[in-house]
Parts: structure tokens; sequence; C-alpha cells
């Protein structure tokens, strides 16, 4: 996976959580995942279509994500609260937002889904070309997390490259 | 939340009505907060292109902040089927994704303005006043 589709949506991630917590982030570790991904807690996940598809998933583990919802709701919430999740969707939806629209500027196209919540323990294995990323970001919340699965949509490519010759 | 001096109808000096269209209930929350802020009062909510129609049509309100990305009907849709039976709807979209070309295609349909997720309130602040123009007045009350 290049990182020229990776990094926008670095800096989204760090230009949303920084402005909804108020504090600063840093990247953390950042590795790549070959096996299937594993669920750390409040997951939502975003799927892309266009030049460009495949996955982001944001995953913070539960107490992570309640302070992380409370901060950006401006109040205390249980984990019980619906809202924790939603906003965990709606943190992964302006993060990919923010990205696209970064990619988009560069000549890539897409369709950007709803988010989802990923209720399942595991998701599926990534393959060679659809190879995860991880990014943590550290907050003074806790850590958030980032995996992010993309792959050039090779019949796009091919018809943008058929176009080209004409 | 910062306090902004409030914004009323110019004609009656009512505080403004606003309808929230986004599938996020956080969103939704969000912008109501923001709302309060400027003095004006939530009239509706929906959370899909086909409820904010049936909303509006319910409501009226002054203004209607739309998100793009919704189930069912997204918002540039719901705007366009918004602004052809009542033309003077103030939409102001709401989205994450800020490209141009989405830009351009939610203003052909009618759209007023465009203001990108995550929201600054001061922003959305301006773009309130600048969309309903002579309709709306900035009453005393606390500073921007």
């Amino acid at each position: 996976m290049k990182m020229e589709l990776i990094q926008p949506f670095i800096n989204a991630a760090d230009a949303v959580l920084a402005q909804g917590l108020q504090s600063p982030t840093s990247i953390g570790n950042l590795s790549m995942d070959e096996e299937v991904y594993r669920r750390k807690g409040v997951a939502a996940l975003i799927s892309v279509t266009g030049d460009i598809e495949g996955r982001i998933i944001f995953d913070l583990d539960p107490a992570t994500a309640v302070r992380v919802a409370s901060r950006f709701a401006a109040s205390e919430l249980p984990e019980s609260d619906d809202l924790v999740r939603e906003t965990v969707c709606e943190l992964a939806n302006q993060v990919t937002g923010n990205a696209i629209t970064a990619l988009n500027d560069q000549g890539f196209h897409f369709r950007v889904h709803p988010p989802v919540l990923h209720t399942l323990e595991h998701g599926s294995k990534s393959s060679e070309d659809t190879e995860a990323l991880v990014i943590c970001f550290e907050t003074a919340s806790g850590n958030v997390f980032m995996n992010i699965a993309l792959r050039y949509n090779r019949r796009r490519q091919g018809e943008r490259a058929a176009a080209g010759k004409q | 939340m910062e306090q902004f001096s409030p914004v009323k109808r110019s004609k009656d000096g009512q505080p403004v009505r606003y309808l929230v269209v986004d599938d996020s209930v956080f969103a939704r929350k969000n912008l109501a907060r923001m709302i309060e802020t400027f003095g004006g009062q939530l009239a509706g909510e929906a959370g899909d292109g086909m409820t904010a129609i049936t909303e509006y049509e319910r409501t009226h309100p002054d203004i209607v902040l739309m998100d793009i990305t919704m189930p069912q009907m997204e918002g540039i849709e719901a705007a366009e089927k918004i602004v052809r039976q009542h033309p003077e709807a103030r939409i102001v979209m709401v989205s994450s994704v800020g490209y141009q070309e989405n830009i351009v295609a939610a203003l052909q349909r009618g759209a007023r303005h465009f203001v990108q997720k995550p929201v600054k309130p001061e922003v959305l602040y301006e773009v309130i006043k600048y969309v309903l123009g002579e309709d709306g007045t900035v009453a005393a009350g606390a500073g921007a």
C-alpha cells in the first residue's frame, strides 16, 4: 500500500482528533497487519469504492471510547450509552471524509459509504494487495487505532489508461 | 462551548429555526448544541434524506443543515427535492467530504453554502449570518 494513499488519512485523523479532543495527538506505533483483524473494543468501519477500494476501521478499547466520546460530546457519557458508539462512527466518518477530500484533489475519485459498527470479533484476513496498515494515535484520552486496507481498483486504472491513449 | 451574539429573524425578532439532517446522532447533537449557542431553535431532526423532506414540510425551518452521505437518500438529492418545492429554502450542506465536485453539485442543486466537518462553531456562525442575509439580524448579547 502506497504512502501517498495513507498520508491523507494520517493528516486527517491527527486534525480531527486534535480538534475534537482539544489536545495534541502524536503518532505511536505503525505496523502492517498481516493476520485477521481482531477488534480491540468499539470499532467503526467505513468502506470506500471507486479508483481506490477498501476499508478503514477506527478501533478504541471500551474505556478510551468512553473518554473520547465524552470529550467530543462535552459531557460525561456512561459506557452503555449509544452515543459512545455513534461518536466512534462519526470520528471515522470525519477522518475518512477529510482524507478522501485530499485524495480527490489529487485526481482520485471515490464514493464513501456511511459508517457501520464493526461488531464481529474478527475481520477478514488482509491479502497481498489489500494489506492493512495499523496506525496508533496517542491522545490524552487513550490510544486510537486506525486500520487501513486500501488497494487501487485495477479495472478503473485500466479504463483510465485506455482513455489516456485515445 | 463559546456563546455567540444571538442571530434572530429580522421579520419578527424570533429565534432562527433549524432543521438538522444527519444520520449520526452524535453529529445532530453536536450541531444542536452549536445552534443553541447561536440563539437558535431546533425545529426538527432527520436521519436521512427522505425524512428530511417530510420534516421540512412539517416544520418549515429558516435554515436546513444537511449532511451528504446518508442511507436511503443522500443529502444532495434531498436538497434538490426540497428546493424544487420550496425555492426559498436555505440549505447549508455540512459534510466531511468537501471536495470541489461535491460542493459544486450541492450548490448547483440548490444548496446555499457548504461547511466541512469537523464543524468549527465560528465558521458555521458566519455561514448562517451570510445565508440569512437581510432576513437575519444579530441581536445584542454574548459576543462572538
